[in-house]
């Protein structure tokens, strides 16, 4: 239970349907998919899958060089998504820069790209001799939060969570945790990640990344159907500007949703594979932190990559503790699995969705899994009131975790 | 290489990895105060022009006191001569 209620300002997004919220949402009422075929992967010995979800409509040079030298492009997604989420909240320069707002954004790792470079050229004669300045500022874990910070200039204190595809789920409990505990009154927070063949590869070699759709990329992933085959690793950035109920109303901002309830737990279990009962307690604790019976609760916006095990896993979890009522679908048919980037992403979609009173379903769900059936898929456009989401994210690593958000009332 | 050749190499090299109008670039150009550049920016401009000219200059005392792309290129230039004249 967060002792000072929490409230979403702001929200901004770089996803493979472009920068903004508008992109995004036009595109996923649209039921259009974001998966590309990427023909560099076909050079690459041992990997199977062709095609990922790339982000576009993003111009690196809109930030200074001075900025831009220490960032990766998953910095460059989280400076831009973070420059609009402080727009649409309306935060002053002062508001930006006078220690009560934070930071909290994470990514999987450091920069793999900007890593690839310096092993290419450090192994090639064992010399530092041509690593420029900047490169720590790249592969560093906390790269994205602190560039963030950097560019706008953030004096409050920097959280970069890593917890891989639950990363930015983290980063957004957290953000709302300090808020609660009335550490800070504004935080940033959410997600980035940058495509490299090495998360395709880390999920090929395991068999959990999706091969059968190479020449039909816009049919995969296919969370919970009978025919998925896998993950579509993808990228971008979502942040939230989370701020207390006090600060929005004096300042007189819009609220866009409310931060109820946050739960994580680790799954000891398994460092690879999805544990029903795990899941099913980690919405239980979020539920609990968020004061809600889960018969309250109109939408589960599932983690469901496609993967064999995982969807069944969630479904297991989802059917034991919402029954077959509440509608439940996953936005990575849409968006393929942007890791760390995609539990804001996804929660700055759900918030919209509350906003405009309407359900996405599940892209490329043809013919449910009879192993994921006992949970109330959400076929089609739903409009319907939204008042209360729980959104899952679940990582390699056993670790899960739940968010609640309210449409937001006085 | 010719002089001028050494200082078109120089501005186009230095141009290019900090983003500066060629145009604006003379010998009386402050590192500091015109281009903006600073101490992380230093050390990277010691790599292109190592990269770009085959030379080995970071350990020099010289490198320390350049303050103008005037100062670069004799700086340079006396290099590339003196190692040329070593050959």
């Amino acid at each position: 239970m967060l002792l000072r209620r929490v409230v979403v300002t702001g929200m901004g997004v770089v996803s493979p349907f472009g920068r903004g919220m508008e992109n995004l949402m036009d595109a996923l009422l649209a039921g259009k998919s974001g998966v590309v075929r990427v023909p560099a992967l076909a050079e690459i010995k041992g990997m199977r899958t062709r095609v990922a979800a790339l982000a576009t409509g993003v111009d690196p040079m809109e930030i200074p060089r001075k900025f831009r030298r220490s960032m990766s492009s998953m910095s460059v997604f989280a400076t831009l998504a973070a420059q609009d989420a402080a727009q649409m909240a309306g935060l002053s320069e002062a508001q930006l820069r006078g220690g009560r707002l934070g930071v909290s954004v994470g990514s999987t790792t450091g920069s793999p790209q900007t890593m690839q470079d310096f092993f290419r050229d450090f192994s090639a004669d064992n010399s530092l001799e041509k690593m420029k300045s900047t490169l720590f500022f790249h592969i560093m874990n906390h790269s994205c939060a602190s560039n963030v910070a950097q560019v706008l200039g953030v004096t409050g204190r920097i959280l970069a969570p890593a917890a891989a595809c639950s990363t930015s789920s983290h980063a957004v409990g957290y953000a709302a945790e300090t808020i609660g505990l009335g550490k800070q009154d504004f935080m940033l927070c959410g997600g980035a990640d940058e495509f490299h063949p090495l998360t395709s590869g880390t999920f090929d070699i395991m068999n959990a990344a999706s091969t059968a759709f190479n020449d039909s990329p816009t049919s995969t992933p296919r969370p919970f159907d009978r025919d998925r085959d896998g993950i579509v690793c993808g990228e971008g950035s979502g942040i939230l500007l989370l701020e207390s109920l006090e600060s929005a109303l004096g300042r007189g901002a819009s609220v866009l949703a409310e931060i109820t309830g946050f739960a994580t737990n680790s799954d000891p279990a398994s460092i690879a594979n999805p544990n029903s009962a795990s899941i099913a307690d980690c919405m239980r604790l979020a539920l609990a932190d968020a004061e809600l019976d889960a018969s309250q609760v109109d939408y589960v916006n599932a983690h469901a990559t496609a993967t064999q095990q995982g969807d069944i896993a969630e479904c297991g979890a989802i059917a034991d503790v919402f029954g077959s009522r509440t509608p439940t679908s996953s936005l990575k048919g849409h968006l393929g699995h942007a890791m760390a980037a995609s539990g804001s992403l996804e929660l700055a979609a759900c918030i919209e969705m509350i906003r405009r009173g309407v359900l996405i379903p599940t892209l490329n769900l043809d013919n449910i899994d009879p192993l994921c059936a006992g949970v109330a898929h959400q076929r089609g456009i739903g409009e319907r009131p939204v008042n209360a989401v729980i959104k899952n994210n679940f990582a390699l690593g056993g670790v899960n975790s739940s968010i609640i958000l309210r449409r937001y009332q006085q | 290489m010719t002089d001028q050749e050494i200082v078109a190499l120089i501005n186009s090299s230095l141009a290019e990895e900090f983003e500066f109008d060629l145009a604006k670039m003379t010998p009386e150009t402050e590192l500091f105060e015109d281009m903006g550049l600073d101490s992380l920016d230093v050390v990277d401009l010691v790599i292109v022009l190592e990269t770009a000219f085959s030379i080995k200059i970071r350990e020099e005392e010289a490198i320390r006191k350049i303050r103008t792309l005037g100062d670069i290129h004799s700086f340079v230039i006396a290099k590339k001569r003196l190692s040329e004249g070593a050959k």
